[in-house]
């Protein structure tokens, strides 16, 4: 069965690339949520929040106009880098992040507004620039609900569906996630080999939930 | 005043927020402890952030040591890591994810290059907390946390300490624990320090300089003494209006338990374990234990009369009362008595009397 091995590493692989994707900018925005205050951030929060409420699918809808041949980001990105996006593992790693984006910003948001702002004042005072504050003391104290986000992030990365069917398609080999490969062998026939899909993905989701509720438990000591 | 006195600390802040206004100008010492003194919300705290610059004040202006650190009218405003400067916050600060070692170390490593160099073994023996070095924040007590808290402060090699109540949060034992630890520090330092309280007992201890904050304004601002012999001072201190007075150790009497104060204009007995002589030692003597006599009163069993002249006489809030200013050879009392004792005494100004003085607190 190098078939399962191949769809669970993909699998895998992809959730792991699109979670660290987005956790350069998912941490940045929820250090800003929680700390500015600008006009029009309640737009930007909003406008974050939306694959969250709206269909995958038309997410998926949307990176497929946005991310196409005749996208705008699809043409830069060809004409740029020379990278096509769409019907590709690229196009895996952009629905899974785009999909994980939102979770990773509201637990990065809620894991820096639950720090005490008297320890940032502390350490301004210490002479620490914003920089240095962040590094020192936001990270360093939010690191447990940046953690959690991450893991959420993964969790929902490995299983992401509407978005990833529509903007990558269902390519054996290519394309083809766990949960993409479970409809897919339904749609065959094949409920046997849906199952053993299904079972790894059972295994993961909860090896992912009891990795991180055990380094949870290693922080607070 | 000698010719290298530091520059004086200039504070001009104005603010209108809502209903809050706060309306400061201030020239502060650049030397020794001033006491923001006031009821709460007086504008002490948003004071103090604003000096650390974490608060922004629109109009405000501030000068530590001849540096400007803020003028808006310049478009000058240097942010708070920019300001050599140490805070010791009201609520336990230290970073909870460092040991005290690495807390301590936080402020010191960031000292600016051109600092005056601190020594770090010598404040760490004189706040006692050596032992506390390898501990976590959350291991500590109230008590321990603070003097970490002045300690990390004091690494970073500020020009200027501010203290926001640091010992607000803590019982009175643990209060106890700290003021002889901030009473040393007040002998050593050689920085300016703002030291924001509404105790009185704190800033009777601890202060030269008195700053008294109402409702967002100086309600007075002067030395220690001045200020508290001052009798139209604010309900707050009326009760415990009095004198703090530095004098030196004179004679000690082990036989009977008593120690002799020296100060301008006279001396006072006081039980107290004996000192050596010379020591600086300040004294509290309030109002309502000092009574005046025309004569030098004769038989009494009060040990202290210091001869003195009085210099006003002030109506109390309270029907029954009076406060006297004295003058005891260049030193200020403050006796309060009734409004009949005035009468029949025919106390006004220049009229010299004795002063009885019942009871004498050693501060320091």
């Amino acid at each position: 069965m190098p078939d399962l091995l191949q769809v669970t590493l993909f699998t895998l692989g992809v959730a792991l690339l699109g979670t660290l994707l987005i956790l350069p900018p998912g941490v940045a925005l929820g250090w800003v949520l929680a700390r500015r205050d600008w006009p029009g951030k309640t737009v930007v929060e909003t406008f974050v929040a939306l694959p969250l409420v709206i269909p995958p699918v038309a997410t998926g809808l949307i990176l497929l106009k946005l991310f196409g041949r005749h996208g705008v980001l699809g043409r830069l990105f060809e004409n740029v880098f020379g990278i096509e996006i769409v019907f590709t593992w690229r196009a895996v790693v952009l629905a899974t992040g785009v999909m994980a984006f939102p979770l990773l910003v509201r637990t990065a948001r809620v894991a820096f507004e639950e720090i005490n702002p008297r320890f940032e004042e502390a350490a301004r005072t210490l002479g620490a620039g914003p920089w240095d504050v962040f590094w020192t003391v936001m990270l360093p104290l939010g690191a447990r609900g940046l953690l959690a986000g991450c893991v959420l992030a993964f969790a929902r990365a490995l299983g992401e569906f509407g978005a990833t069917v529509m903007i990558a398609g269902m390519i054996p080999g290519q394309t083809i996630t766990l949960a993409l490969g479970i409809y897919h062998e339904v749609q065959l026939g094949r409920d046997t080999q849906a199952l053993k899909l299904l079972a790894i993905s059972v295994v993961l989701a909860f090896a992912a939930v009891w990795l991180s509720e055990r380094l949870l438990r290693r922080r607070t000591i | 005043m000698t010719t290298d006195a530091p520059p004086p600390i200039r504070v001009r802040f104005r603010l209108d927020r809502g209903g809050f206004v706060l309306d400061l100008d201030l020239v502060l010492p650049g030397r020794g402890v001033t006491a923001l003194f006031g009821p709460s919300g007086a504008g002490k705290t948003t004071c103090l952030r604003a000096i650390a610059g974490l608060e922004r004040m629109p109009g405000g202006l501030l000068e530590v040591e001849g540096e400007v650190w803020q003028d808006e009218s310049r478009g000058i405003f240097r942010p708070t890591h920019r300001r050599a400067l140490g805070y010791v916050f009201q609520e336990a600060s230290l970073f909870p994810h460092l040991s005290v070692r690495q807390n301590l170390e936080y402020g010191w490593r960031r000292r600016r290059a051109n600092a005056p160099p601190v020594d770090f073994d010598h404040l760490i023996e004189l706040l006692a907390i050596g032992p506390l070095l390898g501990r976590r924040p959350a291991t500590l007590s109230g008590g321990e946390c603070q003097r970490v808290a002045i300690a990390r402060a004091l690494l970073a090699s500020p020009r200027l300490l501010l203290l926001d109540e640091p010992l607000a949060s803590l019982d009175l034992i643990r209060k106890n624990e700290i003021l002889p630890y901030l009473e040393r520090l007040h002998h050593e330092l050689e920085i300016p320090v703002i030291y924001v309280s509404h105790a009185v007992d704190e800033v009777v201890r601890l202060a030269d300089h008195l700053v008294l904050l109402a409702d967002g304004r100086v309600a007075a601002s002067g030395p220690l003494t001045e200020t508290l012999a001052r009798l139209d001072l604010p309900e707050a201190f009326a009760d415990e209006a009095g004198l703090v007075i530095e004098g030196t150790v004179g004679a000690s009497d082990p036989a009977y338990g008593l120690v002799r104060l020296d100060f301008p204009g006279g001396s006072v007995h006081v039980a107290h374990a004996a000192e050596p002589a010379g020591r600086r030692l300040r004294f509290q003597i309030k109002a309502r234990d000092v009574s005046l006599a025309l004569e030098k009163p004769r038989d009494t069993s009060i040990l202290n009369l210091v001869p003195a002249a009085v210099v006003v006489v002030a109506e109390t809030a309270g029907e029954a009362h009076v406060l006297v200013r004295l003058d005891a050879g260049g030193t200020p009392l403050v006796a309060r008595i009734t409004r009949l004792s005035r009468d029949r005494l025919k106390l006004a100004p220049g009229v010299a009397v004795w002063a009885q003085i019942k009871a004498v607190a050693v501060l320091a």
